[in-house]
């Protein structure tokens, strides 16, 4: 039933997007390639947080690792653009290992901690190193995905279709059943012959080749690789806002938060400043008082967990 | 028949507390021993230490021969070592039958569909459970027996040679129990090694071959049911040594102004029944204690009047309902709680915890009950400066205590003072409590699984057993009406 219901959501509002080109303008068209490049981050945040229970403050450390990865090799070097984004999700992965496996180890919010202090690591890193990373300002990139907003429409719609199936596939899989029963209760996973360490370690990887390859797609589309857009700490912030808004442990609920964030920022644009502080306001009231998101009240109408 | 499970000298230290010393034991297969001893003797421990969920600081722990001690737990599981939890936490989304493959699943990464084989062997255990009707339902819409039937199922989806049951019968009506005890009896027939791990004898007699009785971290006997309840060591330990009784001076007026008024109360956890009924009353000036094994009930219904859990029912303090209020205010009112684990801040010192306990009092009083308390329990004048995490368990106890009497409480109420302490420290806190009670005009309220300790300073005695109220009557008729049967 639960299956049936998830589909009825999902088939018609894939088909609208698939459709829209055919019917809205450019701006609309970018405003949503955005967003869906912000659906991937949150989907992959969401397979962390909400299956493996560990919450990763610093998704843009993984986002900012691709991203910059594939930035200086497509700058320096000319990589062909495939080339450069599997190195930079290959990139978020080995990062993202060695920030887990030591912060894995620790309990509670320690391993928020950690990676939060990765994000400030990082950022520190590339505006230290300006002439190489172009600092603040950023850097430039010789090629982009396409210069047509349609074309980039649909790059971005087929990468967040296909990673948001992967992710979503994996977490109604055994494995994700698995990983569900670790970050609940590790104990008791650990005595039905889990190995914990092994499942969360696995999905924290998942989770940076997703957020990596998503990092180094959204420069492609942009032209240019800045802290501001992959780096900073609002970004990471954004994402969580988005995976939580849409409904914990749902997966698709973060696409959906995603493109809501994305979508009522630039609503609200004419309201200037306040834009960000109606945004955050209804983020607030979502998350005190349907803390199992937009779609989490939709599935399961028995609410709160 | 060589045994499934050898314990030979198990150690376990946390910090300075031995928990587990010198632990040995062996079950073979198809036998059912229980391990029992009161909360803080170490048996829970030793179930960890089976398990891996704790690394024990020495000696073995073989499954059929091979060494397992000091490996993770999920390797040990893998070696076949199950575990039913007591407290079970099942997943939100996922139905009964979920849950049952869960545990039927391979440690393995690459598994993205499950196997029909699977479930159908799910469905089976599901079955066998008496789950079979309720397995398409989500946990939280299912009764607290129906959760603990879920554990059992998925231990037997592991098919362990060596089944660890922490608590087998908490919580469940005298029906379920039977049912768990079926359940539990067909583990030995499939020729599984069993281990019932329990507050005492009682509870798991009818189903064990053996028991081993701890306390204190140490082994202290070890029999059948009958002849570890008849164990000169155990009785001393789960009643004190002969119970003695010393009724306090009749004091004008003891008793007769009513404080404190439970009525009818009955607390839930989740859908475990933690109190059914219970009514109990305490005068102004009185020493009541309320005798029960560890489960019974006691610091739930304390829980309960110091406002920490919802109950139905009505507590009335000097007439006035306490239902609604926080539990600062109630606290403000002068109940003042002293809880088992004891609470203290461990890396405040003895003086700092004191003062704070004290910080509502004017600087003179709060000084001269210092000074006061000081003569009651010596130790801590000379510990002053000490962290309370350094303390011993005895003197943290009379901290605690101290701490509380520095509230300057109408009704005091002591959560099993005595939990995990030496006999002749257990001598020293009785003194201290019978200088309080014939000295002051204090209010106590005593929860005790140790009624040796429990009965001389009692004016008044309720037994409860398994969330009710059994007995009530003073202390004197306690040994000729209630005794026999309290073990």
């Amino acid at each position: 039933m639960l299956r049936n219901r998830t589909f009825l959501i999902v088939a018609p509002a894939l088909l609208v997007m698939a459709l829209l080109p055919f019917g809205v303008g450019g701006y609309i068209l970018g405003l949503l390639t955005l967003a869906f490049y912000y659906a991937v981050f949150a989907m992959s945040w969401d397979l962390l947080f909400g299956f493996a229970g560990e919450v990763n403050f610093g998704p843009s450390f993984l986002i900012g690792v691709g991203a910059y990865t594939a930035a200086l090799l497509n700058h320096y070097w000319l990589w062909p653009i495939p080339a450069c984004l599997a190195c930079g999700a290959l990139a978020a992965v080995i990062a993202g290992m060695i920030l887990a496996v030591p912060a894995l180890r620790l309990s509670g919010p320690y391993f928020g901690l950690t990676t939060l202090v990765a994000v400030l690591l990082l950022q520190n890193v590339i505006v230290l190193n300006a002439g190489i990373t172009g600092g603040e300002i950023g850097l430039d990139l010789p090629d982009v995905l396409a210069v047509d907003d349609t074309t980039n429409y649909y790059y971005a719609f087929a990468f967040m279709v296909v990673s948001g199936g992967i992710l979503f596939g994996l977490s109604r899989s055994p494995v994700g059943l698995i990983l569900q029963a670790s970050g609940q209760d590790a104990v008791e996973a650990a005595a039905l012959g889990f190995n914990v360490a092994k499942h969360k370690l696995v999905a924290f990887c998942i989770s940076a080749f997703f957020s990596g390859l998503a990092g180094a797609m959204l420069i492609f589309y942009m032209g240019t690789a800045s802290v501001g857009t992959v780096v900073d700490i609002a970004v990471g912030v954004n994402v969580i806002i988005a995976a939580v808004l849409g409904g914990r442990r749902t997966i698709l609920g973060a696409a959906i938060g995603a493109i809501f964030l994305i979508g009522a920022g630039e609503i609200l644009r004419p309201l200037g400043q306040l834009a960000t502080f109606v945004v955050s306001a209804v983020a607030l009231i979502v998350i005190l008082f349907f803390p199992s998101g937009f779609l989490g009240r939709l599935l399961h109408p028995e609410g709160r967990e | 028949m060589t045994a499934l499970l050898e314990v030979n000298g198990l150690q376990k230290r946390f910090g300075g507390v031995v928990a587990a010393s010198n632990i040995s034991f062996s079950i073979k297969a198809g036998e059912i021993v229980g391990l029992i001893g009161p909360n803080g003797s170490g048996k829970s421990t030793v179930m960890k230490c089976i398990m891996g969920i704790e690394k024990p600081n020495g000696g073995s722990v073989k499954l059929s021969g091979v060494e397992v001690a000091g490996w993770p737990s999920h390797r040990i599981a893998r070696q076949g070592v199950g575990l039913v939890f007591q407290h079970s936490h099942p997943l939100h989304r996922q139905t009964i039958l979920e849950h049952i493959i869960l545990a039927l699943l391979p440690d393995n990464l690459l598994m993205l569909r499950t196997d029909p084989e699977v479930r159908k062997r799910a469905e089976e255990i599901a079955a066998r459970v008496g789950l079979a009707g309720v397995m398409h339902r989500l946990p939280r819409t299912l009764p607290f027996a129906d959760l603990r039937r879920l554990e059992l199922a998925k231990a037997i989806a592991r098919n362990p040679k060596v089944v660890l049951v922490d608590e087998p019968f908490a919580g469940l009506t005298a029906g379920e129990v039977a049912d768990f005890s079926k359940l539990i009896a067909s583990f030995r027939a499939d020729g599984h090694a069993v281990l019932l791990v329990d507050h005492n004898v009682k509870g798991v007699a009818a189903l064990v071959d053996r028991v081993i009785a701890m306390y204190l971290g140490e082994h202290v006997a070890e029999g059948t049911a009958e002849e570890v309840m008849k164990n000169e060591t155990v009785r001393r330990v789960y009643l004190g040594g002969k119970i003695e009784t010393a009724a306090r001076p009749e004091r004008e007026g003891k008793g007769h102004t009513p404080l404190l008024d439970v009525r009818n109360i009955g607390v839930l956890y989740g859908k475990a029944t933690a109190l059914d009924d219970v009514s109990i009353h305490v005068g102004e000036g009185e020493f009541v204690s309320v005798v029960g094994l560890n489960g019974a009930g006691k610091t739930t219904l304390f829980n309960a009047i110091s406002g920490l859990v919802p109950y139905s029912g009505t507590v009335n303090w000097e007439g006035q309902p306490l239902a609604g209020r926080t539990p600062g205010a109630i606290a403000r009112t002068g109940i003042v709680q002293c809880p088992e684990n004891r609470e203290l801040f461990g890396d405040m010192s003895v003086r700092e915890n004191l003062d704070l306990g004290g910080s509502h009092l004017p600087i003179e009083e709060a000084e001269k009950t210092i000074d006061w308390l000081f003569g009651l329990f010596p130790i801590l004048k000379a510990r002053q400066a000490q962290a309370a995490r350094t303390l011993s368990g005895g003197e943290q106890q009379m901290l605690a205590i101290a701490r509380a009497l520095m509230m300057k409480p109408r009704l005091l109420i002591l959560d099993e003072p005595t939990l995990g302490l030496a006999p002749v420290i257990l001598e020293q806190l009785s003194k201290a409590l019978e200088t309080l009670r014939q000295t002051t005009k204090i209010t106590v309220l005593l929860g005790e699984q140790n009624v040796t300790f429990a009965l001389p300073h009692a004016d008044r005695v309720y037994v409860l057993e398994h969330t009710r109220i059994v007995w009530e009557g003073d202390p004197a008729r306690f040994a000729r009406e209630a005794g026999a049967g309290y073990l």
